[in-house]
């Protein structure tokens, strides 16, 4: 299952490579990871997604987070009510005559144009998990050439 | 001040008379301070030596060891010592020097991301940028390595900051807002155990090295005494209860005593205080103590329900829930049936060798240590048979007087470690207890033994062979003793060769004169007992089974 987990923690070199290895040296993949300052700028936020197969590793993941000196705080969004956003930018094929089509896509989707050339044209789209995959599933049909993601962003509500 | 002696000076402020280290190019400022300064430095044969030294150290002090090497290779020389510290949880700060700022990342001479290497192995590392930080940073280093669960932190210094000059300002209060180790347990948890200590029949007490840590020795004792629970303790326990005690099982697991397992596996009650359930102690999970709930005490929460699911959790330290927890018990549990069926196990089940050979059984140099020190002795092993040896035939008294490199099983660990003890205690007797396989893997610091007069008595226990695993090679791979037949050099001569004493052992009768020989002599002594060379440590729980389904090899 798919779990989200954000850290505050130290703004520091080194405290990402921290945190990295303590998945890596387990065999834990993460399959999303954002990073930023926060508002106070000796302390950064990281919201990470990693598949955990069960409730046992993912208290492993909490705890050995914890354990790191220069975590602050851990937070599982797993059993806590809470945002979460995700920017993705979308490279699709479109030619003129397709224009509208995709123009007409985003009356039911997230997202929007934002640059246009001959034959191709840029989507930003912010949207939770959902908003996203359903976006990516219609925009199948025009023929997506790259995608970017930022990864999931969380915020407690 | 210049950044090298603000090292030092702070060093100095953290009580520290002795540290264990090499030179080298990227240290010089370090050690051109160290001339005239009154902090003595053992100069090992290798940093390997240094660092197990300065964990010797801590684990027959109490204090946190530090070694210092060079950057590059001194510094992953390091490596095995700094890993043998974290896996058992031993205070340590490990300083490195560093090739200068501008240089690192170019891969300069002697160049290593040392902070990389042992990021996963050291509790917490830092790389020093700036000499403005040193002085907080050498007080933060030796805060995390002693407090909490304790550990190896490291420090790397560039050469060009051990040159800077700047004020020294010593810290005299380290707060780390991400770092807060919790040291009182939860009341309502300590309730609820005593609760269930009450209502306990079949109640066990499993210590282990977070009792020795938290110096809980005393609490254990009363609480065992108060509650009439058997104790038995992991291989790091070892000391935290008296040998002797009429309520002591022994060591528990992969080579605990059979009645210790066949207690654990019966039990309704699981006490665990400062121990882990590693995969050595636990056996196959699946059948670990069926009928049993779980108290757990430790002050590393992610030790807790990591392998063995437990019922009531005590986050803190033990010295302070222990006390918390005997004031609480209120109702004593009725053990005298339990105890009695224990007493049946021990007297079903001894600890046992076949004395027939006239070969020397390693057992028996044991048992006449034993007789000649009574326990007032530091006894530090190597690792292999020699070890579960040691951890089964001589009797532990006291804290800190069992000194052994538990989770990593690091070969060439004792020896070094006993310098670090016998520095820690020069009037005490320490003992190295070694194989041949293990002492010829830091058999250099003879040197350093002899050029500091560091008298320690290493007893060599030489089968020819690389013992554990033909063992393992024994009972599981049909005998094929795929290179573990060893050679060894002549050990009396070696010894010699550096200026320490030799002594051969061939012959039973030889063993106590021998000993006796050793502790009277104001040197180094090396003994090599020629013993039985296919002799097995038993019990033996093979891995992957229940820790009741032991070979026991001579019922």
């Amino acid at each position: 299952m798919r779990h989200t987990i954000s850290v505050l923690v130290e703004n520091k070199f080194g405290v990402l490579a921290r945190v990295a290895g303590l998945f890596s040296a387990r065999g834990y993949n993460i399959a999303s990871l954002a990073v930023s300052e926060t508002l106070d700028p000796t302390i950064s936020y990281m919201t990470i997604v990693v598949d955990a197969q069960n409730e046992k590793i993912l208290e492993q993941i909490n705890k050995q987070l914890n354990k790191l000196i220069d975590v602050i705080t851990v937070t599982d969004f797993t059993k806590k009510e809470h945002l979460d956003r995700e920017l993705v930018l979308v490279k699709v094929d479109c030619l003129a005559k397709d224009k509208q089509a995709l123009e007409n896509l985003f009356n039911d989707y997230v997202g929007k144009i934002i640059q246009a050339k001959e034959n191709t044209a840029i989507i930003e789209a912010i949207g939770d998990q959902e908003q996203i995959r359903a976006l990516l599933g219609a925009l199948d049909k025009f023929g997506v050439k790259e995608l970017v993601r930022t990864g999931k962003l969380a915020i407690s509500n | 001040m210049i950044g090298a002696r603000i090292l030092l000076e702070s060093l100095k402020k953290e009580g520290i008379k002795v540290i264990f280290g090499y030179p080298g190019g990227q240290v010089l400022p370090i050690f051109d301070q160290l001339y005239d300064f009154d902090i003595k430095l053992i100069l090992t044969r290798h940093e390997q030596g240094a660092a197990h030294a300065a964990d010797g150290f801590s684990r027959a002090t109490g204090k946190v060891g530090v070694c210092l090497a060079t950057s590059g290779p001194g510094a992953t020389n390091l490596v095995t010592g700094i890993a043998t510290a974290y896996m058992d949880s031993i205070p340590m700060v490990a300083i490195t020097g560093q090739v200068g700022t501008h240089l690192i990342g170019n891969d300069a001479f002697q160049e290593a991301d040392v902070t990389g290497i042992t990021r996963p192995i050291t509790k917490h590392n830092f790389l020093v940028k700036d000499v403005k930080d040193l002085a907080r940073t050498i007080a933060e280093a030796f805060y995390i390595a002693s407090s909490g669960r304790p550990g190896p932190v490291l420090v790397d210094i560039p050469l060009d900051v051990q040159r800077a000059d700047t004020e020294f300002i010593w810290p005299e209060k380290i707060n780390i807002r991400s770092y807060q180790p919790t040291y009182s347990g939860h009341p309502g948890q300590i309730k609820k155990a005593a609760k269930l200590i009450s209502q306990a029949k079949k109640p066990i007490i499993y210590a282990g090295g977070g009792v020795i840590t938290s110096g809980a020795d005393l609490e254990l004792k009363e609480l065992a005494g108060k509650i009439q629970a058997p104790v038995t303790t992991t291989f790091m326990g070892l000391g935290s209860f008296s040998g002797t005690d009429k309520l002591f099982l022994g060591m528990l697991g992969m080579h605990g005593t059979a009645y210790a397992n066949h207690a654990v596996m019966e039990s309704d009650l699981i006490i665990a205080v400062g121990a882990r359930f590693d995969d050595r102690v636990t056996g196959r999970l699946d059948d670990f103590a069926p009928g049993a709930k779980v108290i757990h005490i430790d002050i590393d929460p992610s030790s807790i329900s990591k392998n063995v699911r437990v019922d009531i959790p005590i986050v803190g330290d033990a010295k302070n829930i222990l006390k918390q927890l005997i004031g609480e018990i209120k109702k004593l549990p009725d053990t005298a049936a339990w105890l009695k069926t224990v007493e049946a196990w021990k007297k079903k089940h001894p600890l046992t060798y076949k004395d027939d050979s006239a070969m020397i059984k390693p057992q028996y140099i044991l048992q006449q240590l034993w007789e000649l020190t009574k326990g007032d002795a530091i006894i530090c092993t190597e690792v292999g048979q020699s070890q579960m040896w040691a951890c089964q035939w001589y009797q532990y008294l006291t804290p800190r007087t069992f000194i052994s490199s538990g989770g990593l099983g690091t070969m060439g660990f004792g020896f070094p470690a006993a310098m670090g003890a016998k520095i820690g205690f020069p009037k005490k007797e320490v003992f190295n207890i070694a194989g041949d396989g293990s002492i010829q893997m830091n058999i250099q610091e003879l040197g350093t033994c002899v050029a500091n007069k560091i008298n320690v008595k290493v007893l060599i226990f030489n089968n020819g062979f690389l013992g554990m695993v033909r063992q393992w090679q024994e009972l599981f791979y049909k005998k094929r003793y795929s290179y573990t037949p060893i050679s060894s050099p002549d050990y009396v001569l070696l010894a010699q060769s550096y200026g320490a004493v030799g002594i051969r052992v061939t012959r039973k009768e030889e063993v106590r004169p021998a000993l006796e020989r050793a502790i009277k002599t104001e040197n180094t002594v090396f003994i090599d007992f020629r013993i039985e060379p296919e002799e097995n440590v038993y019990p033996m729980v093979p891995s992957g089974v229940a820790i009741n389904k032991m070979i026991e090899g001579l019922a």
